[in-house]
């Protein structure tokens, strides 16, 4: 078969960007036909999905037969054997601590409790994953839209069954393993206080010796410092092969209060999910450029998933990321506790419970008419701004209360953008001013003023308290953060009607528009400037630190992505740019660049400091990584097609002759979007690393503590 | 500074500052222009039907890909014959409690403007067979399909609207496409689509950044391009290969009426349309809606009669103008 027609059956390969040097399959001049309801996808699916199955079936396999290893009847040579080699293996340390004991021991009159004798017996879990999603029906069927629905109903669940028993019997396993290692411990401990007294002084005490021993370094240097004169050396300090480069540690911060840092770890966590959500729409919705014939339901058709996309990530993940990020700064910066920590789980609540009947009601077909971002009906988003009501209110309260004098720049952008949040909330859907052309002006002065006096204001807010205190230097200049505030205010309010050039609202208040998108160029300017002369004299640092690479992308795309927001804006560029997906790259390269970038900039450094754990290095890595280079494959392709779309139509070419030309770059920008996608896999598993408890019982260390507890007679109680 | 110093006056300052603006440019405009404005006296307002048409077309998010807005730049010329006007807006009030007015300009165009839609393509047959699936009419297209506006019936009764669907794109299914009432609404809510003629003696917007125009008639005037017309007006429905779509539109290639000497009954065709066919759908008036000249139709007619094999005698403007006036009178008596 040659890769052409290999391509053409078979796209969903495509998107899992296995083969991502095709663009000449694209050049079909018909969009694929690809079908999820035909035999093929379902048989892809289910072979992947057995994959994933036998997979996980296997590690079970293998873990089940680990667990059952241990337990069987070891005979009595075997066991003293082991509780030899533990004996053998003790660190310094330990052996330190039990010589101590053992000198208390005569006094010692405890009984070792075996606590814990009960023997799990393992399920046999395979045979429990055996159940399947079920055959597929006959494929005519399945072209039925209740039928499909119905399908997904009933695999749903069992997906989730599935996905629940495995991870329940993953977590049986291990308590498993903690509990014969706790057994263990019991009977290494007996074992020890059973030594005899000789062997403490003899062996243990030489053991220790040879443990404790260290070479003095200079054994083959000498005692004279080295000269090198001639200026020769340039000593390495790394060794071994790095597979990711060596990044500083996050410092566990103290005086947290675990009530506010439990608050802001769910806010992020739901962030997250909404992250993977809303994006695994706008990813179903991007392959829908390139097979429109995907589907045939209702539910899922492009029109309505769109909204469903851009409403999700708007109010679910970035608006639930900044605020749990606030939720940190306002009272940190503030030198006082939070003002009303309970309003702060009723926001997350109504957030939530916003987003949630919000995709409902779109996907049902309910929307408020058409106006982007403003496609959720007023019901819905009065819960929203409820949520932001509360915020606001404990914010202020928490500054009013401040122990410092002057306010810092942070809580300046963050309040004001909650403010400015309502009141746009409020002029977008009080319909007193909305009939006619006076729903278009409102719908430019929303749709601009959310991701600017927001997004933008409240994520600056936060870029100007966690850059300093990543780079731990102070901001450049704090007058410069204050003259891009007020300018912020000035120009950004103004610059809404410049999505309705050329339109039929009034030409002065289109030019108006443009005026102020060209002084939009002040305070992006200030504070690129604020945050690069911040790095000055720290960029070694960079290298050594996994989130300020997150925070320079996001200050290289604030201004590069802002910056285009002008150039967009003028008459000249307009002509060719707007009604394309120009647009569309525009919001990507901001909303992604900008407000993502920074968000998990802020959340790298924020939660290994509330949970004192970190991700794997390597899956940061990747997050960013596939993020960057997914963007650029996304936003890079999307403009210059779209810049050829706008010239054919400026030379009055059949408007079909610009669909059909844009169909490589829409494959690129799936081809991207999917490595997006999968750089939030890779965030989501982070978040799950930096915020699940699981711990493994050392053996060593629990017997040792466990002789410690016994021997030791507990204070008697003055 | 002190000011900056109390939380009571920053953040009260910033919130006048930002709400002063914003009544400047956001709702001060939009009251002037709410009360300003009125719908033009030729405006026809949308029936029961279309209104619930429009009610389909808004709940399934059509505007994210469809504008309906004619801008006064040159390259929207194909869009309407003016560029829209505050009051052809003008009358669109709030939906209902729940839900805001729907103006439905649009800020994306990866599909057509609908504007004029209702001029450009208003044959019902077309749009219920291009709603089904649009690629069985425009094999480019990326539109979604929206089958779930249809049933299938074994026997349709005499009252149902049968759609002539292809079987490839009924996969197996067995019996006829019905378009349910939410498709009917929505084809009646486009065909509604039509800008309103400006009061006599108005003088439409001008169409600014005009496009340099190369090719020059003798006369001093473009001459029209006959495949640049034909994609634009005639081959959603008979096709780039000139072969029609079997069943619903029928072939221009080595057609009798396009190759043939019947010239006034061609020329007839494409201004007025055509319905004498049962097996086929209804042609509307095409040239008539595009107020096509003699130069347009002489483009168009010379391009079908040199397309796909046909190899007809080409004909002249002035050949057409003088049928286009007997047709007239004709029409007229």
């Amino acid at each position: 078969m040659e890769p052409h027609t290999f391509l053409k059956r078979f796209p969903p390969l495509l998107f899992l960007g296995i083969l991502p040097a095709i663009p000449a399959a694209a050049q079909q001049a018909a969009p694929s036909n690809f079908s999820f309801a035909s035999g093929e996808a379902l048989t892809w699916m289910l072979l992947i999905f057995m994959l994933a199955m036998l997979f996980a079936v296997l590690v079970l396999k293998q873990k089940v037969s680990n667990a059952r290893n241990s337990y069987k009847k070891k005979n009595a040579g075997e066991q003293a054997r082991q509780l030899e080699e533990h004996t053998r293996h003790l660190n310094s340390e330990q052996i330190g601590k039990l010589i101590e004991l053992k000198k208390h021991c005569g006094r010692a009159t405890a009984i070792l409790l075996l606590l814990f004798t009960a023997a799990l017996s393992v399920m046999p879990a395979g045979s429990l994953l055996a159940q399947n999603a079920g055959a597929p029906a006959k494929s005519s069927l399945l072209s039925e839209t209740g039928i499909l629905i119905t399908i997904v109903l009933l695999v749903l669940p069992i997906l989730a069954a599935i996905i629940i028993l495995i991870a329940k019997v993953m977590n049986t396993l291990d308590q498993a393993r903690n509990q014969r290692n706790l057994e263990e411990a019991g009977k290494l401990a007996a074992h020890l206080r059973a030594l005899p007294e000789e062997m403490i002084d003899t062996e243990l005490r030489k053991r220790k010796a040879a443990l404790d021993y260290k070479l003095s370094h200079r054994e083959l240097s000498g005692t004279q410092t080295a000269a090198d004169e001639k200026g020769l050396l340039h000593l390495n300090g790394e060794t071994g092969l790095p597979i990711v480069a060596l990044k500083k540690k996050a410092l566990p911060r103290p005086n947290i209060d675990p009530a506010l840092s439990r608050l802001i770890c769910w806010y992020l966590g739901f962030a997250a999910f909404w992250l993977l959500f809303g994006t695994t729409v706008g990813e179903y919705v991007g392959i829908k450029f390139v097979a429109p014939d995907a589907d045939h339901v209702s539910w899922l058709s492009f029109g309505r998933l769109r909204p469903v996309h851009t409403n999700a990530v708007f109010w679910g993940w970035a608006s639930l990321g900044m605020l749990g990020l606030g939720y940190y700064v306002v009272p940190r910066v503030s030198n006082t506790k939070l003002a009303n920590i309970r309003y702060g789980w009723y926001a997350l609540g109504l957030i939530n419970a916003a987003v949630v009947l919000g995709t409902v009601c779109l996907m049902a077909g309910v929307n408020n008419g058409g106006g982007e971002y403003r496609e959720y009906i007023w019901p819905v988003m009065v819960l929203f701004a409820a949520g932001i009501v509360f915020t606001l209110v404990s914010f202020l309260r928490t500054i009013a209360r401040r122990a410092t004098k002057e306010i810092y720049i942070s809580n300046w952008y963050i309040v004001a953008s909650i403010i400015f949040a309502i009141v746009i909330t409020v002029v977008a859907y009080v319909p007193y001013w909305q009939n006619g052309l006076g729903e278009t002006i409102v719908q430019g002065y929303y749709m601009h003023q959310g991701v600017g006096m927001w997004f933008m204001l409240f994520t600056l807010g936060i870029v100007y308290y966690f850059l300093p205190q990543q780079l731990n230097k102070p901001i450049y200049s704090y007058s410069l953060g204050i003259l891009a505030f007020w300018t912020q205010i000035l120009f950004y309010t103004l610059i809404g009607t410049h999505h309705f050039v050329f339109s039929s609202i009034p030409w002065w208040l289109q030019t108006v528009a443009i005026v102020g998108s060209a002084g939009m160029a002040i305070p992006v300017i200030a504070g690129t400037t604020n945050f690069l002369m911040t790095f000055k004299g720290a960029w070694y640092k960079v290298k050594d630190s996994y989130t300020l690479p997150f925070f320079l992308v996001g200050i290289v795309f604030y201004f590069t992505g802002s910056m285009q927001g002008t150039a967009e804006a003028f008459r000249n560029t307009n002509l060719i740019w707007h009604f394309t997906d120009f647009t569309v790259a525009h919001s990507h390269l901001t909303m992604y660049g900008i407000i993502c970038f920074f968000l998990w900039a802020g959340i790298y450094a924020i939660v290994p400091r509330l949970t004192g754990k970190e991700a794997p290095q390597i899956t940061i890595g990747a997050h960013f990584w596939l993020a960057l280079i997914g963007l650029m494959f996304y936003t890079v392709p999307l403009m210059y097609g779209s810049t050829l779309k706008g010239l054919m139509w400026i030379e009055g070419k059949p408007f079909i002759e610009s669909v059909v030309m844009m169909a490589p770059y829409w494959l690129w920008r799936a081809i991207g979007g999917s490595l997006m996608w999968l750089s939030h896999l890779f965030f989501a598993y982070n978040m799950y690393k930096m915020m699940t408890n699981t711990y493994v019982v050392d053996v060593r260390e629990t017997a040792i503590q466990k002789l410690h507890d016994s021997t030791v007679p507990a204070q008697p109680i003055v | 500074m002190e000011f900056f110093d109390n939380h009571k006056k920053l953040f009260g300052a910033a919130t006048v500052f930002f709400v002063g603006l914003t009544i400047l440019v956001a709702i001060m405009p939009a009251v002037r222009n709410q009360e300003n404005n009125q719908p033009l006296p030729d405006a026809v307002p949308l029936n029961a039907q279309a209104v619930r048409g429009k009610a389909v077309f808004v709940a399934n998010g059509c505007v994210a890909c469809h504008t309906q807005q004619v801008r006064n730049v040159d390259m929207d010329k194909t869009w309407g014959s003016r560029p829209s006007l505050a009051a052809d807006y003008a009358g669109f009030t709030r939906t209902d409690a729940w839900r805001n007015t729907a103006t439905l300009m649009g800020t994306e165009r990866t599909g057509p403007d609908l504007t004029d839609v209702g001029n450009r393509q208003p044959s019902r047959d077309w749009n219920l067979v291009h709603l089904y699936n649009p690629r069985i009419v425009v094999g480019e297209s990326i539109m979604p399909a929206y089958t779930w506006l249809f049933d299938i019936k074994k026997e349709p009764d005499t009252s149902d609207v049968v759609v002539n669907v292809p079987a490839k794109y009924l996969h197996g299914e067995e019996g006829k496409v019905i378009a349910t009432q939410d498709a009917l609404d929505l084809i009646v809510y486009l065909q509604s689509l039509k800008q309103a003629k400006l009061p006599d003696g108005t003088e439409a917007p001008a169409f600014l950044y005009k496009k340099e125009e190369k090719k020059k008639t003798g006369d001093g005037k473009a001459a029209p391009d006959g495949m640049a017309l034909y994609t634009a007006s005639c081959q959603s429905c008979h096709q780039a290969n000139g072969e029609g779509l079997p069943g619903a539109f029928p072939a221009l290639k080595a057609s009798p009426v396009v190759t043939g000497d019947n010239l006034e009954l061609y020329v007839d065709i494409i201004l007025n349309g055509y319905d004498a066919r049962p097996e086929y759908g209804v042609m509307p008036p095409v040239g008539a809606n595009m107020e096509w000249t003699e130069y347009e139709v002489a483009a168009v007619i010379n391009h079908e009669r040199s397309s796909w094999g046909n190899n007809a005698k080409q004909v002249t403007p002035e050949e057409i103008r003088k049928i286009m006036d007997f047709v007239k009178q004709k029409t007229a008596r």
